[in-house]
């Protein structure tokens, strides 16, 4: 049974393309991917996002929970608001999922996670929170709206009231406020996003999702669709669950190396593994690559370089680079040899590069 | 979906074919092929002077989404390239039936064009494929 948003029918009298992910009926563009992708980079964009899973975790216990369940430390966070990029891993180290935490208060976190982990995610967490004595309340009550660009924050701070328009004016990145009250209900608007751009992500009622986004449409944001969001996300070199990471890979195979705390004392999901490929390396890297020639890198397409195979994770054709790019892993080891990629039988060489490809609109 | 021209006929595969007034066929994908693919970033086209047969991968076509092969409607020595798609794909999302053509055949044996689908029938075809 595909599961539908409270906005699908909104959707579709814009005029948007239907496709099935994640067991959700959303859309992939309003007409042409493309220029959705440079609405964001120029303008401002919107996405449907409420397919993602909001739970919140209560109970005096959540911080020690947190402490276990995470690769990354909550410890950095003790401002209400203030949210976090972390992997949660199992055992072995291996990526469960990917996941943004927010500190509301002691007793109170939030998470955000992958829609197509859902089920797997909170039987997990659930099954991981009971010793703590946490709650695990998901919320499938609660819609969520990504507004992104250079121009999203001024035009989602014109649909507020002066107090709260000043409180979301201020928010630092990273960091969420919590709005009552307001002509769209209460709001938890967090200065996140998957695009590279500024932004906001607006966690709203379901019941006012579609008053919201109608007031956002008439403020000049133009929707945008899945297929936007993944180039968007590949050039400002953002992971995506399930082709670039999953439980067969840890964080350091999937270059996000930078979400490990390994701080003292604390023991988490997976530590003992990653503090031996800290110490003895890792077999694999994932590496960004660049293909100056025609054609369009591919998820499964295979990499060649001096130490043996490897495929392409995320591939697409960047539109603000006007060529293709991807995440690919590969055996580790030193590149300058060079990397070439099998395309339909063709090994075309391609650019082993730093990612981000593109920030904040630009090139890199 | 836009009006299919009458003067084409079709590969299930999503090619049209239309015999000009010289004698030669003009070829491209349906404006259903484009739609399913989404925006197109590369075409890859044969070159004047290859010949083409029948049935077989003769071209490429390449979205953000996925590549795909464009069949020959018809057998035929190629005689003219649509080159200004190799800046502007794009084109043949605006007008899959006219500016977006892809190339041209003198056709080796021209009564393969009655093994072709009519426009009625490839219509008839995308509403089944929507069912």
């Amino acid at each position: 049974m595909t599961r539908k948003t409270i906005l699908n029918d909104t959707h579709r009298a814009l005029g948007a393309k239907m496709v099935d992910f994640g067991g959700w009926d959303m859309p992939i563009h309003y007409g042409s991917q493309i220029e959705e992708h440079h609405q964001v980079r120029r303008d401002a964009g919107m996405f449907d996002v409420s397919h993602m899973t909001v739970v919140d975790l209560r109970g005096a216990g959540v911080r020690p929970f947190l402490r276990q369940l995470l690769a990354n430390s909550v410890e950095k966070l003790h401002k209400p608001g203030k949210a976090l990029y972390t992997c949660m891993l199992d055992a072995q180290g291996g990526v469960i999922d990917d996941l943004i935490v927010y500190y509301q208060s002691e007793a109170w976190f939030r998470l955000v996670v992958n829609a197509a982990t859902r089920d797997k995610d909170l039987a997990w967490i659930t099954a991981q929170a009971a010793p703590f004595g946490v709650e695990v309340v998901e919320r499938p009550e609660l819609s969520m709206i990504a507004v992104q660009g250079p121009t999203a924050r001024e035009r989602v701070i014109g649909l507020l009231a002066a107090d709260d328009a000043a409180r979301v004016g201020k928010l630092g990145k990273f960091s969420a406020a919590g709005l009552a009250g307001t002509r769209f209900g209460d709001l938890f608007v967090a200065r996140t996003g998957y695009t590279g751009e500024d932004g906001y992500e607006i966690v709203v009622p379901e019941a006012h999702a579609v008053s919201l986004w109608n007031a956002l449409l008439e403020a000049g944001v133009k929707p945008a669709g899945l297929g936007a969001r993944d180039t968007l996300r590949l050039e400002a070199g953002m992971n995506l669950y399930g082709q670039d990471m999953d439980e067969t890979v840890t964080p350091y195979e999937a270059a996000l190396g930078w979400t490990v705390a390994l701080d003292e004392g604390r023991a988490f999901n997976g530590r003992e593994v990653l503090e031996r490929q800290q110490r003895d390396g890792v077999p694999r890297q994932m590496i960004g690559l660049v293909m100056d020639e025609k054609g369009v890198l591919r998820h499964g397409q295979k990499v060649l370089t001096a130490h043996g195979e490897g495929e392409i994770l995320s591939g697409t054709f960047s539109p603000t680079l006007g060529k293709a790019i991807a995440f690919a892993r590969v055996p580790a080891g030193d590149l300058a040899g060079g990397v070439r990629v099998d395309i339909r039988g063709r090994e075309v060489p391609v650019r082993v590069v730093k990612f981000p490809f593109v920030r904040d609109g630009v090139a890199l | 979906m836009s009006e299919i021209p009458g003067d084409l006929k079709f590969l299930k595969s999503h090619e049209w074919a239309r015999v000009e007034g010289d004698g030669k066929v003009t070829i491209g994908i349906s404006d259903h092929a484009q739609g399913l693919l989404g925006d197109l970033v590369y075409v890859e086209l044969p070159a004047v002077g290859d010949t083409v047969e029948a049935g077989n991968a003769c071209a490429v076509v390449e979205s953000v989404k996925a590549a795909s092969d464009v069949y020959a409607p018809v057998s035929g020595t190629v005689t003219a390239v649509n080159a200004a798609l190799a800046d502007k794909p794009e084109t043949i999302n605006e007008d899959a039936y006219g500016e977006g053509w892809l190339f041209v055949v003198e056709a080796s044996e021209p009564d393969q064009m009655n093994e072709l689908l009519a426009p009625d029938d490839y219509a008839e075809l995308l509403e089944d494929d929507d069912h």
